[in-house]
């Protein structure tokens, strides 16, 4: 009896194997000579499956925040103007738009042949409403003070209208590329902080694509806008998977589950390196828009002397960081901008890794190993400072690790500590009770950064919490947001760049690639500076590849 | 009996009371308000919104109005509304959450009982033969393989090796448009890997519970006296033994009632199954307070009741304390 049963159990595990080979032997030959042939033509229909690892939390664009939410936005809503792929404004519902000479007033010429999905036709009081609703104090949202500089909108015909500002406002164009125009007659005489209004949850738009569903925590699903007005988009259906975890999003591409997916460096360089992962998947990377920095708390005695957060520079190895943190697939930052911008100034002072160099800067700023202990001292206190960052972020934990590891060699003790999110900002940098931080900025089309360095956003809850304070970059970043000559305003920021680089508020660590995975069976995918996903609408599956997604 | 009954109920209300202060309180205090996460650190974004969050979630007034308010709604089960952006009612969040949380954990439970009862009964009754052994080791293993672990050797076995089980998610992607049984499948098949990676893990802890259980009854005078008696081996121990060892076994299923609505944050967010882990962990992280408290005093409530539920069963099940009780 056992024996038979023993036995039974043995087959069991043997049918499970060879139905496993079974299916590894079976290759789709036909299908996989048209996904080696570049030549198909685009066709319309197919689906495409992405995943996140957040989900979205709101879809009516005034009141969201997060990326996730903003990606699904971004295919269902439309902004007035947009970037194109080399980051230049290119019209969306407005097809022209005309600045004044003084910068005071902005004309958009709109679309007229868009209709919201429900049929409704999109005119000039839609964009009005979502301006007031935008500035309303009762909405909120955090994007209103881009649009508090506005003086008012006149409205001069049904697809023509006229924003006046305050002042010269430069990066307003910039501004109107981030601000998605909702339904008026969706929402005019309701409030947004109603629980029961739909729109939150079934937004309705004029973009490439409409809603079909959202299942919370799950995915959502969008369906193509047969008749978008800027031309059919050609995939029919996008769905947004919701997989929390980066190995499963990695492990659900391999298998097939997914078309395209963000990869980790790790995946990126190791862990797609093989022959069926190449057959079936083309890898894509651009520069990311965010750099990572260490930060110093201008408060404290010991960064006061520039020469001393030079010599942290000096001493820090920024390549040896993007090798170990980001297995190569970054680029040293030099300043607060992304090289290929038009404001990027290539041609600032560098800090390459020179320990002799920060050793000679320490010693001229007083800094002398008087004891012995292999610490550096000055008038009988030791060289100590705390590096903080975020918990949940391990490329800066590493980051630290490796600064700590090159700042103990030239004399200079280094603790790390990891703070939770909130308590991180709430109870350390909001309260400036920090030496040092690793954190890492956004970077925007618009060089405009006066939050983050003019000497009047020190206040509490601002963000230049490190408080640099230089007269001269106060002026220029004011200059520079009133200034339209695109030439003028280059030199501006230019100046800005050198003068950071010299004093060194911030040491510039690194820019991280953006790292993706698309199968190849999705076509028309062209990478430029913005990215690759500014043209999705033009993205293409053709005609033998929809309905599978092999991954033999 | 009734009267017992009507006394732990009623000791029920004040302990839920102290469990709301506390975790209110402690919810409170943690650095951070609604909203907040996603809004720091981001130079877009105009900071008078926090405040105006601050004030459209109510949470600028004194504390004690903030729970005197929130306990007049819960007591008429009304939830309030989320503090996320959307606004969603709390009851609504859970509702989504709760069917497929509801539905691993019973099944995983349901798994874990049959297993668990024949695997420890087994070795209790060959205690320290070579099977009792093997099957000590193996689920030893079990209990201290690491579940997450576990999760992604299976997810690239069965997911990427054979191909044959769905790797993440609870529904495929054609869902819509299946039949019922069709329907009855998919989910079947979206299940099995996560409940075999949260059953390993507490396969050991009852299966170990049952078998000393059970060899605590096996040395009673009782069951000398049946085996005396001349009754089958069969009978001994299904019918004398098992019953007596199941006492606490109930205990543990009655405790383990609120762990039916917890769902594990890690074996969710690696199958990326939308369950209350998720939402309790991501609740917690974006400080929705509302939403933290409305599924902290429901399974604090599931939690006493199942307390209360098991020293019931355990006074039907068990003579001596039903007629202890009688006797108060």
């Amino acid at each position: 009896m056992r024996r038979i049963r023993s036995y039974t159990f043995f087959l069991f595990i043997l049918l499970i194997f060879s139905w496993g080979c079974k299916k590894k032997n079976r290759i789709d030959e036909e299908y996989y000579r048209y996904l080696s042939d570049p030549n198909l033509p685009p066709a319309y229909g197919g689906e495409f499956v992405t995943a996140s690892i957040g989900d979205a939390s709101v879809l009516l664009p005034v009141l969201a925040t997060d990326s996730a939410s903003f990606d699904i936005i971004s295919l269902v809503y439309n902004t007035l103007i947009r970037y194109d792929k080399n980051l230049n404004f290119k019209g969306e519902l407005a097809k022209k738009w005309k600045v004044s000479k003084d910068g005071m007033v902005i004309t958009f010429y709109l679309h007229k042949n868009v209709r919201w999905h429900d049929g409704v036709p999109f005119t000039a009081d839609d964009v009005i409403f979502t301006y007031k609703l935008i500035t309303d104090p009762e909405t909120p949202t955090p994007y209103a003070s881009q649009f508090n500089v506005i003086d008012h909108i006149e409205k001069v015909d049904d697809y023509t209208i006229r924003v006046y500002y305050k002042e010269p406002f430069a990066p307003a164009l910039n501004s109107w590329a981030g601000l998605y125009i909702v339904p008026k007659h969706l929402l005019y005489g309701k409030k947004v902080t109603d629980p029961s209004l739909k729109l939150k949850r079934h937004p309705i738009g004029t973009g490439p694509y409409k809603f079909v569903e959202w299942r919370p925590g799950d995915r959502i699903v969008l369906e193509v806008n047969r008749d978008y007005f800027d031309g059919r988009p050609y995939i029919s259906k996008y769905v947004y998977r919701i997989i929390p975890d980066q190995a499963t999003i990695f492990l659900e591409l391999k298998a097939g589950g997914l078309d395209e997916a963000g990869l980790t460096p790790v995946q990126f360089v190791r862990q797609s390196n093989f022959e069926r992962f190449r057959r079936n998947f083309n890898k894509y990377k651009y520069l990311g828009f965010g750099y990572t920095y260490l930060g110093y708390n201008l408060l404290n005695p010991l960064f006061r002397d520039r020469r001393v957060r030079q010599a942290i520079s000096y001493a820090i190895n920024k390549k040896e960081i993007i090798d170990g943190v980001l297995m190569g697939q970054g680029i040293i930052a030099t300043g607060p901008y992304r090289p290929g911008t038009w404001y990027y100034n290539p041609d600032v002072k560098k800090y390459p890794y020179n320990p002799q160099m920060a050793l000679k800067l320490l010693h001229e700023a007083g800094w002398y190993d008087h004891d012995g202990d292999g610490i550096l001292d000055k008038n009988g206190k030791p060289f100590r400072f705390t590096i903080m960052t975020n918990q949940g972020n391990n490329q800066r934990k590493l980051t630290a690790e490796i600064i700590q590891k090159r700042l103990r060699e030239i004399g200079i003790d280094v603790k790390i500590r990891i703070v939770e999110w909130s308590t991180f900002i709430n109870e350390f940098i909001d309260k400036k009770k920090f030496d040092a931080v690793i954190l890492g900025w956004g970077l925007d089309p618009d060089p405009d950064q006066y939050d983050i360095w003019a000497s009047t956003k020190t206040g509490p809850n601002q963000f230049n919490f490190i408080s640099y304070k230089n007269p001269e970059v106060d002026r220029i970043l004011d200059e520079a947001r009133h200034t339209f000559d695109i030439e003028k305003r280059k030199k501006l920021y230019y100046r800005f760049q050198e003068i950071l680089a010299e004093d060194q508020p911030y040491t510039f660590l690194y820019i991280p690639y953006s790292l993706v995975a698309v199968h190849k069976r999705v076509r028309g995918i062209k990478p430029a500076p913005a990215g690759i996903s500014y043209n999705f609408i033009r993205w293409y599956i053709p005609r033998p590849l929809q309905g599978k997604r092999l991954v033999e | 009996m009734a009267g017992y009954l009507l006394k732990r109920l009623a000791g029920l209300i004040p302990l839920l009371f102290g469990i709301t202060i506390i975790t209110f309180i402690v919810i409170h205090l943690a650095p951070g308000a609604p909203g907040q996460v996603q809004l720091q650190m981001n130079p877009k974004v105009n900071r008078e919104v926090i405040e105006r969050l601050r004030k459209l979630y109510g949470l600028d007034k004194p504390l004690y109005v903030q729970y005197y308010e929130w306990v007049k709604r819960i007591v008429k089960l009304d939830f309030g509304l989320s503090m996320s952006q959307d606004r969603t009612p709390v009851i609504k969040k859970i509702a989504e959450r709760l069917p497929v949380t509801v539905l691993l954990n019973s099944i995983v439970m349901l798994l874990v009982l049959l297993l668990a009862l024949p695997i420890g009964i087994y070795s209790a009754y060959k205690r320290n033969s070579l099977t009792d052994r093997t099957i000590t080791v193996a689920v030893f293993i079990g209990f201290a393989t690491p579940s997450f672990w576990l999760a992604l050797l299976l997810m690239i076995f069965f997911g990427i090796q054979l191909g044959i089980l769905p790797i993440s998610g609870i529904t495929s992607l054609n869902f819509n448009q299946l039949t019922f049984w069709g329907k009855v499948l998919d989910v079947a098949k979206h299940l099995i890997l996560p409940v075999i990676s949260l059953s390993v893990g507490s396969l050991a802890y009852l299966s170990r519970y049952v078998r000393a259980s059970m060899l605590e009854v096996l040395r009673q005078d009782y069951i000398t006296t049946a085996r005396a008696k001349g009754a089958g081996e069969n009978r001994v121990i299904f019918v004398h033994a098992l019953k007596n060892a199941l006492l606490p076994v109930i205990t543990i299923l009655g405790l383990s009632l609120p762990g039916l609505i917890g769902g594990s944050v890690i074996i969710e967010s690696i199958f990326a199954i939308p369950g209350m882990g998720r939402l309790f962990f991501n609740s917690v992280y974006m400080r929705d307070y509302t939403t933290v408290m409305g599924i902290l005093v429901i399974g604090s409530f599931l939690t006493l009741l199942g307390n209360l539920l098991a020293d019931i069963s355990y006074a039907l099940v068990d003579p001596r304390i039903r007629e202890g009780l009688g006797e108060r």
